[in-house]
């Protein structure tokens, strides 16, 4: 059966279209046929992200207004051919979707995907509640600083009270997906410890994604990390959370160091 | 020696326990803020209309409060019921005094 996830923070960002790419990728690796949709109407980045801003014909809002069928506005990616994507519009703005529009295009999404991914827009207005409501599952996106942590509790607080699930009683799965982990700052007592952040959210953890410099590279050839570099530190990660999605038991892997102690002692970020 | 060292320097700037204790009061606060808004809005509302049958009520004594927890969340619902229940006679004060 066809799952609808929602990749969303609250606050701007920490890594939504990042993971979103990532966890797609990832998940249409392992078989699994995947679109990733871009709720960012008006900033849209995901099609960047995934290498296919060239191939952009129509989108979602031209979807929901019945201007183009969903074949046209799907675009296949060119590395994995079960992975596809539908843009967001860059011109129009967010009051273009309609709440009865988006139903209807997840509708349609569900019967022909696995799973649906839905890369919101960062706040609480419209834009964001929408790409949550028809969620059956959400990724809480969350770096370990107070700002963060506190948006993300706002939104799990959303994703309890506004989405179809919700209204219906039943419950949207809630994971928290830690990212831009910083091991030398968590070593150093700077950042906010793990346990406290799911203690505090109390949602189960689905990942822990460190800070890398291997994300920043795959943003700019347009290729999801997992794809990119498969081997890095993120991309293993990313790996890790999907099986995790899909069901797996995979053993948690909190980010360690990797440099030497005299860097440790001073400070230095990793080159 | 180094362990202990770098415990040092860890224990000296930890700001991390700092971050944890504001989040928690912070959230708290705020969650009683949020919880008040729709849901809860409409419970209040109801309860009271359904009590008020039976007993005159302030509505400013019904209190509705939502705590979440990690695998349960409770519903506190306080009611301040006063001593006298002769209902038309406390309509009748309210309506004196508004
Ligand atoms: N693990 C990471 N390590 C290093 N940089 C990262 C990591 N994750 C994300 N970034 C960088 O952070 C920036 C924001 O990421 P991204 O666009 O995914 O966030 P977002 O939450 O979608 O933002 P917005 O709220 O604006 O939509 C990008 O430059 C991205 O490359
Ligand atoms: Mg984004």
């Amino acid at each position: 059966m066809a799952k609808v996830l929602v990749v969303t923070s609250g606050k701007g960002g920490v890594g939504k279209t990042t993971s979103t790419a990532a966890l797609g990728a990832a998940l249409a690796q392992s078989g699994q046929s995947v679109v990733v949709v871009d709720f960012d109407v008006g900033l849209r980045n995901l099609d960047l992200v995934m290498g296919a801003e060239r191939r952009v014909v129509f989108d979602l809002i031209n979807v929901v207004q019945g201007v183009a069928k969903l074949p046209q506005a799907l675009i296949r990616d060119k590395r994995l051919e079960n992975l596809w994507l539908l843009p967001a519009s860059q011109t129009r703005d967010k009051d273009a979707l309609t709440d009865e529009g988006v139903g209807r295009v997840i509708g349609e999404l569900r019967s022909r995907f696995d799973w649906i991914l839905c890369d919101s827009p960062a706040g609480i207005e419209r834009g964001a509640t929408l790409a949550m409501r028809y969620a059956d599952e959400a990724v809480i996106v969350t770096n370990p600083e107070v700002s963060s942590v506190r948006d993300s509790d706002r939104i799990i607080g959303m994703l309890d009270s506004k989405t179809v699930r919700a209204e219906r009683g039943e419950r949207v799965e809630k994971h928290v997906l830690i990212t831009r982990y910083d091991p030398a700052r968590a070593a150093r007592g700077e950042m906010l410890n793990i346990d406290d952040i799911l203690e505090i959210l109390a949602t189960p953890l689905l990942g822990i994604i460190p800070e890398s410099q291997d994300v920043l590279k795959a943003s700019n050839v347009g290729t999801p990390v997992t794809l990119n570099d498969a081997d890095s530190a993120p991309a293993r990660a990313y790996v890790d959370a999907s099986r995790r999605l899909m069901g797996e038991q995979v053993a948690m892997v909190v980010p360690a160091e990797r440099r030497g102690f005299m860097n440790r002692l001073l400070g230095r970020r990793a080159a | 020696m180094s362990m202990r060292l770098l415990r040092l320097f860890g224990g000296r700037n930890a700001t991390a326990p700092v971050a944890r204790e504001r989040l928690q009061i912070l959230l708290s606060h705020e969650r009683g803020l949020l919880g008040q808004s729709d849901l809860l809005v409409t419970l209040r509302e109801e309860i009271l209309a359904v009590v008020s049958k039976h007993v005159a009520l302030d509505p400013d004594k019904v209190l509705v409060k939502l705590e979440r927890g990690k695998t349960v969340s409770t519903l506190e619902v306080d009611i301040e019921v006063p001593n006298n229940f002769d209902k038309s006679k406390a309509i009748a004060e309210r309506r004196m005094a508004g």
